[in-house]
């Protein structure tokens, strides 16, 4: 027996994992071009949250048909694994099928299982296509999909349907092998899905068959080891970081910003209210707020390659309803994009952020931002708690405390409030007036 | 028979009171014409009911809201530490408002800055209230058997989770409460917060507030409840806009309570 199978085995597997460690480290610094941020505190509650809304899919449930679809693709990525475990020992020993001797009448159950999530898989990613495509589902097809972001989309069902279908004609030509009794190939019974593609492969020769058989198997092993690859240039990393995005989610209530501390710090200096730790010099204060990605925290990062441009925020954003310019998922895709660039300059030995662009401004503009209003629906509808809102908000503060950019009528709100305390122009001493008539009424 | 009461806190104190609760007016509560009559129908309420309450009145400032979300914390901070300040030195525990976006602040916001309180707003003040029979509603009065919609304000409710207390205020009415399609989690914002009342909207199809308006309309109710100034000055101009405002009421929850009760 031959092992220049396994020796080839062996060598694409190494590249793969050595192109897949490559690709891991380089979106980890990207992600932690960000400022540092604590968020380990609740961890009962941490993981509860990731096991409902990543694990258990909690909030894919609110609309029933793309929530069932994605289940299906969900469930068939998460189970298939045991099979592609069996492939890739298989791979290294050159058995083939090392477990069905050990387990006999389930193995057959099994295989028919893992052929049903294929066949899921399959349907499902076919809808996907037609939604995309052919019924142009409005979130599936927005401006800011077009270009790399539609064909990634595409481009992913595609391979997944190819995947799965290999899976369905490497078990049925090698259930015909096997009832012709040729050696290596298992008679595991009645395969229900592949059986139904036997008639298809019966006619032809042993040897072909065997070609077949080996050509399916490794276009579904080496294809699973360069979709591993794929998705870490795709918007599919979803499917990972989903996991630690839920785990850092934000537990406060929607509706609380982040404290500026180094903001209260002057504050109170300014009120003469006196602070812990006043008598030290104040810490070096970077920027206030975000213009770049370096501003954001590493989980506003993390949300942007956590993001599958499903669009959910975007349909269900006030602003972007009614035709203004924001779209929380384009400040997603912004914030991923700028995070890229930066990171491949950087690896080219090339400016990385002193490149004289910056997030915003260069990717998001001041109109985007403006737009806003604050609602938290987008933090509300993303499957993956992401929190767009957390940079806008960033973004903002940058525009209002270093540039004194903010829109005019925001200015003369801020002068409002400075001098009257109050947004509107009323005199400070007319704010009790209300009470007046109400004291000449009698009690009913 | 006595007059209406509205004592402030500079007053309690001076004759060594102290009041259950504060009531948080808020600059629409003060200044805004419409809403002046809720911070009216609420207090008459407070007083109808016997709550020992009282308010800042002059003492009371913006709690800032409006200059964090538009991006000035300094700003924001400003006015949140003087706020804090002042209901410290009277010692204040319990807080109640009718503004959500004072609620907010207050409530998730004042403790990283030293002010912790019990915050409630008014819907939940007046539901529990009315479950402890202290309020017996009459029927609906004007609105008796319409319908009434209620539009969540997403200060409320996404940012706070307060769906139901509103719900139930509009329930112990004898009116019959229709929903709207985006209500609740997916409710559609007034097109106001994070600041957006205090300037034009950004160019686009249309204003929030009139998409807004159009879904309200489309249920068929003879009055849109609120629980928001901010919500409140929306919705009436979007039915002004579309020209119902003689069939269609604009009304904050404690108004639909005051009328019920006879005391507009």
């Amino acid at each position: 027996m031959s092992i220049l199978p396994q020796v080839i085995f062996l060598v694409i597997f190494v590249a793969a994992g050595y192109v897949l460690y490559r690709r891991i480290s380089f979106l980890k610094r990207n992600i932690m071009l960000g400022k540092k941020e604590e968020r380990n505190d609740q961890p009962g509650e941490r993981w509860k949250t990731m096991l409902l809304v990543a694990f258990g899919q909690q909030k894919m449930f609110k609309r029933w048909l793309p929530a069932f679809l994605h289940f299906l693709v969900y469930a068939g990525f998460i189970i298939i694994n045991l099979e592609v475990a069996e492939f890739i020992i298989d791979g290294f020993t050159g058995q083939h099928r090392i477990f069905a001797p050990f387990l006999g009448g389930f193995y057959t159950f099994a295989m028919n299982a893992f052929e049903f999530l294929a066949v899921g898989v399959l349907v499902a990613c076919v809808v996907f296509l037609i939604r995309r495509n052919i019924t142009k589902v409005p979130r599936l097809t927005m401006k800011e999909l077009k270009g790399w972001p539609a064909m990634d989309a595409n481009l992913i069902l595609i391979i997944e349907i190819c995947l799965m279908m290999v899976i369905l004609k490497m078990n049925a030509a090698d259930q015909i092998l096997a009832s012709r009794g040729v050696e290596h190939y298992t008679q595991l019974g009645t395969l229900f899905f592949s059986s139904l593609l036997t008639p298809l492969l019966e006619g032809f020769s042993t040897s072909f068959l065997v070609f077949t058989e080996r050509a399916a198997w490794w276009f579904h092993i080496v294809g699973i080891l360069g979709f591993a690859i794929y998705v870490t240039y795709s918007k599919h990393l979803h499917i990972f970081l989903a996991f630690p995005n839920t785990w850092y989610s934000k537990l406060q209530p929607k509706g609380e910003m982040t404290n500026m501390p180094e903001v209260t710090n002057e504050v109170n200096m300014m009120l003469g209210i006196p602070t812990e730790g006043a008598q030290e010099s104040p810490a070096e204060i970077g920027r206030f707020g975000a213009k770049d990605v370096n501003d954001l925290s590493w989980i506003n990062i993390m949300n942007a390659y956590s993001c599958t441009e499903c669009g959910r925020c975007t349909a269900e954003c006030p602003a972007n309803i009614t035709g203004k310019k924001l779209s929380p998922r384009k400040i997603m895709m912004d914030v991923r994009d700028r995070a890229e660039e930066v990171g491949k300059s950087v690896d080219a030995g090339g400016k990385g952020l002193e490149d004289g662009k910056s997030l915003l401004g260069d990717y998001t503009t001041a109109e985007e931002i403006n737009a806003c209003t604050s609602c938290n629906a987008c933090v509300e509808a993303c499957p993956v708690n992401i929190d767009p809102l957390s940079i806008i908000l960033q973004m903002r503060r940058y525009v209002a405390m270093e540039e004194s950019g903010s829109p005019a009528q925001w200015n003369a709100m801020f002068q409002n409030m400075e001098t009257s305390f109050s947004p509107w122009k009323f005199a400070p001493t007319d704010r009790f007036n209300w009470a007046e008539s109400v004291k000449d009424e009698e009690i009913k | 028979m006595s007059n209406y009461k509205v004592p402030t806190m500079a007053e309690m104190a001076a004759s060594g009171e102290s009041p259950e609760i504060l009531f948080w007016v808020g600059c629409a509560g003060s200044f805004d014409d419409r809403y002046k009559a809720v911070t009216q129908a609420f207090v008459k309420i407070l007083n109808k009911v016997g709550v020992s309450f009282a308010v800042l009145g002059p003492e009371e400032t913006c709690t800032g809201d409006p200059a964090r979300r538009a991006g000035n914390e300094f700003l924001f901070q400003m006015q949140a530490v003087a706020n804090i300040q002042v209901m410290n030195g009277y010692n204040i525990k319990k807080v109640v408002t009718a503004c959500p976006h004072c609620f907010n602040t207050i409530k998730n916001e004042y403790p990283a800055l030293g002010g912790a309180y019990e915050v409630i707003h008014h819907s939940q003040f007046l539901q529990s209230l009315i479950n402890e029979g202290k309020i017996v509603m009459k029927g609906g009065g004007e609105f008796k058997g319409k319908k009434i919609t209620f539009h969540d304000s997403c200060f409320l409710g996404r940012a706070n989770n307060v769906y139901e207390a509103p719900r139930e205020i509009i329930k112990a009415l004898d009116v019959e409460l229709v929903e709207m399609k985006r209500c609740r989690t997916k409710g559609l914002c007034c097109g106001a917060g994070g600041a957006q009342m205090f300037k034009e909207p950004e160019p686009g199809k249309k204003d929030i507030n009139v998409e807004r308006t159009e879904e309200a309309l489309g249920t068929g109710a003879s009055a849109i409840a609120v629980g928001c100034p901010f919500c409140l000055t929306m919705m009436a101009d979007g039915v002004k806009n579309k020209e119902k405002e003689n069939e269609v009421k604009v009304v904050d929850l404690a108004e639909l309570i005051a009328k019920d009760l006879g005391l507009d």
